[in-house]
């Protein structure tokens, strides 16, 4: 339950945000990572970006992470 | 993107080696307290690489499986009243109350919303001015805080529809009640990824230095989790008892203050019950006193009544890292995901789950 996967900031209207999570666009709060800005990848959680995290880690971390949530023996 | 080398086969070989060499040949408990470590170990194979006297033990890892069943009940309780909505986050459906889950209540006929972010509550509430709006508040550290801003945004809009049953669980106050148990020794504790994220891994620190206990931070990859695991023998085989972050990807020393203030501004820590072990000080959250009137308990004068496990279900024991979950007479037999007698079976983050759907029943 406690899983957090990343994605990228696509938009920014006050504390919510737009974010492309593995090719799906969810609104997510970002009122937990004051200062992101769009481009930057985030953690996500629930509903919200819970910790800025560089590109190539969080590029990484998407793919590795994309199979808990789909493995791929359960396809 | 080269992510061979989280998996890589010889890497995997090699630190299972390094492992084995400098694991003391006395038994050496290792304990994880994360759902997702619970299902990485279990899904590749782990156990099966560690030397003899080395246990992979899981601790109370997985928030769903701690709840209470007196929350459950009151929950169910709650959905009887008129125009009540109960929400909450998809894996407590399943969790049995004393006489059923929040999935047969739906079924015969009580309204129970699946959520996905907390933020759907808010919509919702907005959108039906005529129910009213139960929120079972689950989760460690990783969503507390999204479910505090919810607390801050309902006060706020004043809505008056919305209110929340409190049964977030702090993870070291529960660590700290595990080392200080004679019940089972623990020698290094592998401390979850994304609630680390929130807490930091220094929140570790006063844990190693009260019970002299490595903690080692870890990801969620075969190559991550070795790697911790490596640290963790390392110092063990040194007499050590550090704090390692192991998961720099993601976790920092010092955590999400933002994140870490929100909780702290809606939440104060409170005895909590956790389901099968039982009373931990300090281990909950309520609501502080300028959001009580937002406390389900509070606003329905509803009192938890605390519920002992079923008969034979040994999920306490399981969580507690005594007992691994094929040598509970229940597992496999009376008690499997499909028809879960404890919270354990239910989540795919619980232990028994975990242990049934990759490692067999151990049934011969």
């Amino acid at each position: 339950m406690c899983l957090a996967v990343p994605g990228k900031i696509l938009s920014i209207d006050g504390v919510a945000g737009v974010v492309n999570m593995s090719g799906v666009e969810v609104n997510v709060g970002l009122q937990l990572v004051p200062g992101a800005k769009v481009g930057d990848y985030v953690l996500l959680h629930a509903g919200f970006a819970i910790q800025v995290i560089e590109e190539d880690e969080a590029l990484e971390t998407a793919e590795l992470l994309a199979e808990y949530i789909f493995p791929k023996d359960e396809q | 993107m080269d992510l061979d080398r989280y998996r890589d086969r010889e890497r995997v070989r090699e630190l299972a080696q390094d492992i084995a060499r400098l694991c003391p040949s006395t038994t050496v408990n290792i304990m994880e307290v994360c759902g997702t470590h619970t299902m990485a170990i279990a899904r590749y194979g782990l156990r099966g690489l560690m030397p003899d006297g080395l246990r992979l033990i899981s601790g109370p890892g997985c928030p769903v499986c701690v709840t209470p069943t007196s929350i459950i009940n009151a929950a169910q309780m709650l959905s009887e009243v008129p125009h009540t909505v109960i929400s909450t986050f998809g894996d407590m459906m399943r969790v049995p109350g004393t006489d059923k889950t929040l999935e047969e209540r739906r079924a015969e006929g009580a309204d129970v919303r699946v959520l996905y972010s907390v933020y759907d509550l808010l919509r919702m509430a907005e959108e039906e001015p005529e129910n009213n709006f139960i929120f079972i508040s689950v989760g460690f550290e990783t969503t507390t805080p999204g479910i505090a801003l919810a607390v801050l945004e309902t006060a706020q809009r004043g809505l008056r529809n919305v209110c929340f049953l409190a049964a977030n669980r702090l993870v070291i106050p529960a660590l700290e009640a595990l080392c200080a148990s004679k019940e089972i020794s623990i020698h290094g504790l592998l401390c979850p990824g994304h609630v680390s994220v929130i807490i930091g891994s220094d929140a570790y620190t006063p844990v190693a230095r009260q019970f002299h206990i490595p903690c080692v931070v870890g990801g969620f990859e075969p190559v991550d989790m070795l790697q911790a695991i490596y640290h963790l023998i390392m110092q063990i085989a040194k007499g050590e008892a550090r704090v390692e972050n192991a998961y720099t990807r993601a976790v920092k020393g010092e955590g999400n203050s933002k994140a870490l203030e929100v909780i702290k501004a809606v939440f104060e820590p409170t005895d909590a019950e956790w389901r099968g072990i039982g009373t931990i000080p300090l281990s909950g959250l309520r609501l502080r006193e300028e959001y009580a009137h937002l406390d389900a308990l509070e606003r329905f004068d509803v009192k938890l009544i605390s519920i002992p496990e079923p008969r034979g279900c040994r999920c306490g024991d399981v969580l507690k890292g005594l007992l691994i979950p094929p040598e509970c007479p229940l597992f496999g037999s009376r008690c499997t995901p499909v028809s879960p007698v404890g919270p354990c079976m239910v989540s795919s983050e619980g232990s028994c789950a975990a242990y049934y759907k990759y490692e067999g029943t151990g049934h011969a």
